[in-house]
């Protein structure tokens, strides 16, 4: 690739802190419990995913960090965003430092769907130039926003015939591209992809997923939110598991893959058609009537007594489990 | 057996995905079908329940030429065959509670009477609780969706079950599930299953025989 990825973001030294992140929905007549305590780094040159059950929380994460949750959302904890451009707590921001700071420009969103994030009845050219309008250069002519809209667009192997596609004239791979080019426009240095890999085919998901991880090795960091492990397995420098909104077992890849501690991290991988197909039992908890003791001992193999009491996550014998009884 | 004989289809006049393709499903069997994407795998999924008229061809269920399809499709061989979409969220009518979502089938054929004894073993095979089915489709993850949405393909008995990309949304504990749901009602019933799948490790474990389609290239000189 002659191109390099947008921005000199290597040279950043910039880093998310995130720190006891609780985010709760109150309803008429219940709590959400969507995420609780949850706390962890990730840094320019990183790949961290989190991983975990449809349900379990890990979108409503993502949308917390960039302020896109539903109005009935209480959100207490810190997020903070260290790079030279100053340190933002994400969490206390307010909508206009957001808006005109963090969104796009400092942080990016790599969206699920991608073909339902671009408006039809734009062209992708039309698309890369009104957001570099928006996040780009000040001052910026229009020459040369149509100048860099093609750069950004070849930095993510767009090809310059496809710039004059409309959505619905683009492949899956190509929508997938448009919308990781429009999350980089800004040049953020973090990068958020929310289940990228979604619906797309095998060698899609490949692709989509190396392109994540040369951006990575480019500098930037780069949190993956994913159900499928072995999209983890491949470009991921830390993976955070997560059940009911709790994070449950956390630590380099090859520790948690390929020896988990957690029996859900157990479960989880051994639901993998390659190891053996096995589901687990039952379905995860309800995020609004939660048990006061660990969440995964209704279906755990190995549940005990001492499981009514909640675990906390700290380490055991290598990486930090939640779990009184790890494998 | 379900058979296609050969089915020529597509969605443009003048540019079919299928060309000419033969297909068939055994009772009791697992047959798995690959190709790209874009080779016409979901069309020929369509085209065998029945949903879509082929441009040629004929589809044959248990020696039963079909005269005709979509609404012309005589109820007695379209309820023969089942069929599981994709993307749960966009199939089924949001405004319904899940348990309205799997007795539909048998409201539409007639069967209200059956509903009381027929939906406990339908949520118990896919793994529900009596707790989702008061919930609609916005307030149950996709995971629990698809489990709904394979009890109502399961709800009149098909001798055919068609899944097209069922699990490609869900995380490996709901692909599990599914799957091992699945397999278990081929097994007691005789069923036989269409997997339609770009996962070809699922299909590895899943499908007794797997056929491939050819790529949209080969099918058509144009392409879609």
């Amino acid at each position: 690739m002659t191109s390099g990825p947008p921005g000199p973001v290597r040279a950043v030294n910039a880093r998310l802190a995130v720190s006891d992140l609780s985010v709760r929905f109150r309803l008429p007549d219940a709590t959400v419990h969507a995420v609780t305590d949850a706390s962890f780094e990730v840094g320019s040159g990183q790949c961290v995913a989190l991983v975990g059950e449809s349900g379990c929380g890990k979108s409503v994460m993502a949308g917390a960090l960039l302020g896109l949750l539903p109005g009935n959302a209480e959100v207490t904890g810190t997020a903070v965003l260290a790079d030279p451009a100053g340190d933002t707590d994400l969490l206390a921001a307010s909508e206009t430092v957001l808006a005109r700071q963090i969104r796009g420009r400092r942080v990016g969103l790599v969206p699920q769907s991608p073909a339902a994030h671009l408006t039809p009845v734009h062209t992708v050219r039309r698309h890369l130039v009104d957001v570099l309008g928006a996040v780009g250069p000040e001052r910026a002519g229009r020459a040369a926003r149509h100048a860099e809209a093609e750069r950004v667009a070849a930095a993510v192997g767009l090809p310059v015939t496809a710039l004059d596609h409309y959505p619905h004239e683009l492949s899956g791979g190509m929508a997938q591209r448009t919308v990781t080019a429009l999350a980089l426009a800004g040049r953020p240095w973090l990068i958020l992809a929310d289940e990228p890999t979604t619906g797309l085919d095998a060698p899609l998901v490949r692709r989509t997923l190396d392109e994540l991880r040369r951006l990575t090795d480019a500098g930037h960091a780069v949190l993956l939110v994913t159900h499928d492990l072995d999209a983890a397995a491949r470009i991921a420098d830390t993976v955070l598991v997560m059940y009911a909104g709790r994070i449950v077992e956390t630590g380099a890849v090859d520790r948690v893959l390929h020896e988990p501690r957690h029996p859900y991290t157990r479960g989880l991988l051994a639901a993998l058609p390659r190891n053996g197909f096995h589901p687990l039992p039952g379905l995860p908890p309800q995020l609004s009537a939660l048990p006061p003791g660990c969440a995964f001992a209704a279906r755990c193999p190995q549940v005990g007594d001492d499981c009514v009491r909640r675990p906390d996550l700290w380490p055991r014998d290598g990486h930090p489990v939640a779990c009184h009884r790890p494998c | 057996m379900l058979t296609a004989l050969g089915v020529t289809a597509g969605w443009v006049p003048g540019r079919p995905v299928l060309r000419d393709v033969e297909l068939t499903v055994r009772e009791g069997e697992v047959l798995g079908l690959q190709g790209p994407s874009g080779c016409g795998k979901s069309t020929l999924a369509r085209v065998l329940a029945l949903l879509h008229r082929p441009d040629a061809g004929t589809v044959c269920i248990d020696g039963t030429t079909v005269p005709g399809f979509r609404h012309a499709a005589p109820r007695a061989l379209r309820t023969r065959i089942g069929v599981l979409f994709q993307q749960p969220r966009l199939s089924v009518d949001p405004r319904l509670t899940l348990r309205q979502v799997i007795a539909e089938p048998l409201l539409a054929n007639g069967l209200r009477g059956q509903v009381r004894d027929r939906l406990p073993g339908l949520v118990e095979t896919v793994g529900l609780t009596a707790e989702l089915l008061t919930r609609r489709a916005h307030a149950v993850s996709d995971g629990q969706l698809q489990r709904a949405c394979l009890a109502r393909a399961l709800a009149l008995r098909p001798r055919y079950l068609i899944c097209d990309e069922m699990t490609t949304m869900l995380d490996a504990s709901s692909t599990a599930t599914l799957v091992h749901a699945v397999q278990e009602y081929r097994r007691r019933e005789r069923a036989g299953v269409l997997a339609i799948s770009h996962d070809d490790t699922l299909l590895g474990h899943w499908a007794d025989r797997i056929e491939q389609l050819p790529g949209p290239a080969a099918a058509s000189a144009q392409g879609p």
